[in-house]
């Protein structure tokens, strides 16, 4: 409901690899929230300025080991409390902290939040003030048209009818409330919730699962397979079709740019485009060109060169590693069954021989971590949003829990009630509806009052 | 022109004797404001022109609200009551509400009684016709018979006496609620002066004489025998040897037959009406028209006074010809031969836009101008009554130079009231409703006086004594609760039988008895009792210990979201702003702040079309300039 005086939080560190993430929160709840979480000394009661060691845990679940830098208000940053959470690097830990973290309260703090924190609360310059309008302006009608386009049409859909539900029970107890004479309308009790209960709890658990997969393993990535004529390309291919688990699709394109192959590496697919450049030749860089190579590299998230490691490496394996350096890649060292000759100093190689299928499951684990990694990913605003999306979920789904435990405990309908309006609101802040006077509506379209 | 002191005759004058008019009045003269109340009819001041009903769900609360700020509804209703009754007793403390059924004629003459006792208080019978207005300020009224009355502020109260239509059948009739004359010609001005106003519609049933009622077909719905009171000083509340019952009846097929049959000829249906009417108080043909499936209706049948023979169908307002509600009526169980003493009819009126109005009520396009009561599109009694006292207090706030009172929405069901009609405004008759609350645990009616009564006392609209009393009770709640937190109790032999021997589980580990006061079904009697504690509390005081005590988690949960808003509250917009000048707001936010002129950040964040972007370039607006 309110926004300006909410607990904030946001990774401060780069999207990338590093060693450490940062993890600053900024509210008056950030020492309880923090607390919440982590395992070590209270810091609730700790000294302002102070470093603590411990873990982040979700109940039983260890998440990392942490340093806790706390500050409390006024001398901090933002002029409020602030506690920032260093982490192990990878942004699959940092992501996991940051919505365990909205999980309990705190929100995703908007692009220059904290410093437009900072500034409003005094703490900044006023010749800053420009600047500040201008990464809030910049990211105003972006962020707020993505935010939203981000979920996927069908979790969108989900989360409606989600939300309808609990407002269809909230509705009902309000009426019970406001109109407590009424014999034609049911009377919701604990007994009659709680069933309702569990069912939105189930169907939260399944939005959450499709969410958290996210649109990447859906659609799949887009995933090309390059190198020099003869080190194994379709070999390759074709031991990774052969692979049980791999479900291939041959999609009927009338280009050869269409993505011809699907293929399910333990639950993320890759669609592979660009096969027939492996399919037809063994030749495909020399007869194709390079020139349709890079076209192919510029199509794709994710490369994956092969090198021959009984061989070493040439100008055109060079070539290949120059154009693709900045691209998501991984380099596959194939025919390791007949030597191991490349070592690249700065570079992991993943070693597999197609010839006899070995491995390929490294590859597979390779393509995976690189995926929660979101390094597949190049679009920040996606991971952002999803992020805040699954905080908003996970929240629901915490309020439906403690909704249930209320009804168990046999607290009045109304008390209940108030849970279920958190979940209402935490999914309205996904769908962007939640707002009184729907309540309201529903109340009076779905009952017969009057006087 | 600059009017001097003694230009004026008095320093606050109110249109319109209503539930919003006798509080802005009574409320205006106990702050030592010299004032006038000028009415169309005194017999008719706080009359109740739909059901003798007072209070019930979150309308309840406002009723004790208004009573902890120093208003009258309370200690009128309690005087004046047939009936009392708690509604919701099987569910939480916070929506628990007290309602009475009040004697609809003794509630005016009571009223008119408080009144003409009132100091600093003149009643005068009269119409007003317009407004005098000098630069867009009001100085006076121009009364029907060409007199003009100068006073430094002019509360309008008309209710729904504005461009007034009764509307019955196929006929439509220039008049007020109970045949009163209806006011012409002042919404034409308040037009004229930039108010923009909408047509509104409700309704009410009808009247039966109660010696041709059969009451044995009719189940008998009973009140609590005078156990509650709504005022804070309880020896106002008359208990009366007999309590007036209640009945519940339901409509039969032929009733529906008959309405379903004659729908053309309700006013509502033949193209008559044009103005809104309220969703939640749909009248029986509406009912029947959007609730097709539904077999039977709920009706109630409420006693309306001690002496007068006649109860009120409530559930069955309508605006068909009279003999189909003769034949309406006679499909009822207990009425087949009932005699209708007043029909029903449906009213049409005019009501302003609250949102050319300040927080106080006060009109944003003529100063010292406020409006308070149905005029600004509410509907009931008691939403009336509290704005009338918020308008009472704020014009004598404003004429001697105080702070204006603006409750948050934290605080109390009138802050909600009156910010929802200012900030969001509605387009349909509003009722306070409990879904309306955001903050409705910390909103109760039993803690209404400890919300309030510290804003009433300072106001100077709560006696020394009054204050006293409250403050024992304050001190002794937050004391037990205090002493509960530092008693402890261990797992001993005797504590666990006492508890078993209540049907309750026993404890295992030393707690604090605060602690065990949280679980399911420990109350502070059964406490009170197993530690032989001897606390001098009164019966209120040990309601407020036990609800804080056994809901602490979700009221420490409510509070925390509060100081939010709270936090929000406190950064005020000027009224000067111009908000051509905050750069890179949307136009519609632009548009909309302009037009509602909010005086708080939290207050601009509540305004719909302003995004939560334009609420950053305000507010770094506002600390560039500041």
């Amino acid at each position: 409901m309110t926004m300006l005086f909410d607990t904030i939080v946001a990774k401060t560190t780069a999207n990338g690899t590093s060693a450490i993430n940062v993890i600053r929160i900024s509210g008056d709840e950030s020492f309880s929230i923090v607390n919440r979480v982590f395992k070590g000394p209270d810091l609730e009661k700790a000294e302002s300025h102070t470093i603590k060691y411990g873990y982040i845990h979700d109940n039983e679940k260890v998440i990392d080991e942490v340093m806790v830098f706390l500050y409390r208000a006024p001398r901090t940053f933002t002029t409020e409390d602030v506690i920032e959470i260093s982490t192990h690097g990878g942004n699959f830990i940092a992501n996991e902290v940051l919505k365990l973290l909205i999980k309990n309260g705190a929100r995703l703090a908007e692009n220059g939040e904290f410093t437009k924190r900072a500034y409003l609360n005094g703490r900044l310059d006023l010749t800053e003030a420009e600047s500040i309008m201008d990464i809030v302006n910049a990211k105003t009608y972006t962020q707020l048209n993505l935010a939203n386009k981000q979920l996927r049409g069908d979790v969108h859909t989900l989360v409606d009818q989600l939300q309808s539900k609990v407002l269809d029970i909230i509705a009902n107890i309000e009426v019970n409330i406001d109109y407590p004479e009424y014999d034609d309308v049911e009377i919701l009790t604990s007994e009659i919730i709680m069933p309702r209960i569990k069912v939105l709890q189930d169907s939260i658990n399944n939005v959450l699962k499709e969410a958290e997969t996210g649109q990447v393993i859906r659609d799949g990535i887009k995933t090309v397979i390059v190198g020099r004529p003869n080190v194994g390309k379709s070999s390759l291919l074709n031991s990774l079709l052969k692979e049980d688990k791999a479900i291939v699709t041959n999609i009927s394109g009338t280009t050869r740019d269409l993505i011809e192959a699907e293929l399910n590496l333990d639950g993320i697919i890759l669609k592979l485009i660009d096969t027939a450049g492996i399919r037809e030749t063994n030749d495909a860089v020399e007869k194709i060109g390079i020139d349709r190579a890079i076209k192919a590299i510029d199509k794709a998230s994710l490369v994956l060169l092969v090198l021959d490691q009984s061989n070493h490496l040439t100008d055109l394996d060079d070539t290949l590693l120059e154009l693709t350096k900045n691209k998501t890649r991984i380099l596959i060292g194939n025919k390791i069954d007949l030597g191991n000759k490349i070592d690249l100093k700065h570079e992991k190689i993943i070693n597999i021989s197609a010839k006899n299928n070995t491995g390929l499951d490294i590859l597979s684990k390779e393509v995976k971590d690189l995926f929660i990694d979101e390094k597949i990913i190049n679009e920040d605003f996606g991971v952002l949003s999803n992020t805040r999306h699954i905080g908003k979920l996970e929240e629901t789904k915490l309020a439906l829990e403690d909704a249930y435990k209320a009804c168990v405990a046999s607290l009045p309908v109304d008390m209940v009630e108030i849970d279920l309006r958190k979940a209402w609101t935490s999914l309205g802040e996904i769908t962007g509806q939640s707002t009184s006077e729907d309540l309201i509506t529903t109340l009076f379209s779905k009952f017969c009052l009057g006087k | 022109m600059l009017l001097k002191e003694s230009d004026f005759m008095y320093d606050i004058l109110v249109i319109g004797g209503g539930h919003a008019g006798v509080e802005a009045a009574l409320s205006a003269a106990r702050l030592n404001n010299k004032t006038i109340l000028v009415t169309g009819n005194l017999k008719m001041v706080s009359f109740m022109p739909c059901n003798p009903s007072i209070g019930g769900p979150a309308k309840g609360t406002l009723v004790r609200e208004i009573d902890a700020l120093g208003g009258q509804m309370g200690i009128n209703t309690d005087k004046t009551c047939l009936q009392m009754k708690m509604l919701n007793k099987s569910k939480g403390p916070a929506v628990r509400a007290l309602r009475a059924q009040s004697d609809k004629l003794e509630y005016p003459a009571e009223m008119l009684r408080t009144l003409e006792k009132q100091e600093n208080l003149e009643l005068l019978e009269m119409y007003v016709n317009r407004l005098v207005v000098e630069d867009n300020i009001v100085t006076g009224v121009l009364l029907e018979n060409g007199e003009v009355i100068k006073s430094k502020t002019v509360i309008i109260t008309t209710g729904t006496f504005m461009g007034a239509k009764i509307l019955i059948g196929n006929t439509s009739t220039v008049q007020g609620p109970d045949k009163q004359k209806a006011s012409v010609g002042l919404s034409e001005h308040l037009r004229e002066l930039g108010h923009k106003t909408y047509r509104l519609k409700t309704g009410t049933p009808a009247r039966i004489k109660t010696d041709t009622v059969d009451f044995s077909k009719m189940e008998l719905s009973p009140g609590d025998n005078f156990a509650y009171s709504f005022s804070f000083e309880p020896q106002h509340l008359r208990v009366l040897d007999e309590e007036w019952p209640c009945y519940l009846i339901h409509t039969r097929p032929e009733t529906h037959e008959l309405i379903k049959a004659n729908l053309d000829k309700s006013s509502m249906y033949s193209g008559l009406v044009e103005g809104v009417g309220p969703r939640y108080c749909p009248s029986i043909e509406t009912k029947l028209v959007r609730f097709k499936d539904k077999e039977r209706h709920q009706l109630f049948v409420e006693p309306e006074s001690a002496s007068i023979n006649e109860v009120y169908l409530q559930g069955f307002s309508n605006s068909m010809p009279f003999d189909i509600q003769d034949e309406m009526v006679h499909s009822l169980p207990g009425l087949e031969n009932a005699v209708i003493s007043t029909y029903a009819y449906a009213i049409e009126y005019d009501a302003i836009n609250a949102q050319t109005l300040w927080p106080t009520l006060e009109s944003k396009i003529i100063e010292n101008l406020f409006l308070a009561g149905q005029v600004n599109g509410t509907s009931g009694y008691e939403e009336a009554a509290a704005q009338g006292l918020m308008a009472g207090i704020n014009a004598s706030q404003k004429i001697n130079g105080l702070e204006p009172l603006i409750l948050r929405r934290d605080e109390a069901y009138i802050g909600v009231l009156i910010d929802d009609l200012i900030t969001r405004g509605t387009k349909e008759p509003y009722r306070m409703l409990t879904s309306r609350a955001e903050f409705r645990l910390l909103l109760r009616h039993d803690n209404a006086d400890l919300r309030l009564t510290d804003y009433g006392y300072n106001l100077g609209l709560i006696s020394e004594k009054r204050y006293q009393s409250f403050n024992l009770k304050r001190d002794m709640i937050n004391r037990v609760i205090e002493d509960l937190k530092d008693t402890f109790v261990t797992p001993k032999k005797e504590i666990n039988e006492y508890l078993i021997s209540k049907g309750l589980p026993r404890i295992k580990v030393k707690m604090s008895v605060y602690e065990l006061l949280k679980r399911p079904d420990v109350t502070f009697e059964l406490i009170k009792d197993l530690f032989g504690f001897d606390y001098e509390t009164t019966k209120e005081a040990e309601e407020q210990i036990e609800i804080n005590i056994k809901y602490s988690g979700y009221i420490e949960k409510a509070i925390k979201e509060a100081n939010k808003l709270k936090k929000e509250e406190n950064i005020k917009i000027p009224k000067s702003i111009n908000y051509e000048e905050v750069h890179n707001l949307a136009l519609e936010a632009r548009s909309k702040l302009s037009e509602i002129r909010p005086l708080t950040i939290s207050q601009a964040t509540r305004i719909s079309g302003v995004n939560p972007t334009d609420i950053q370039m305000l507010l770094i607006y506002l600390k560039k300039s500041s």
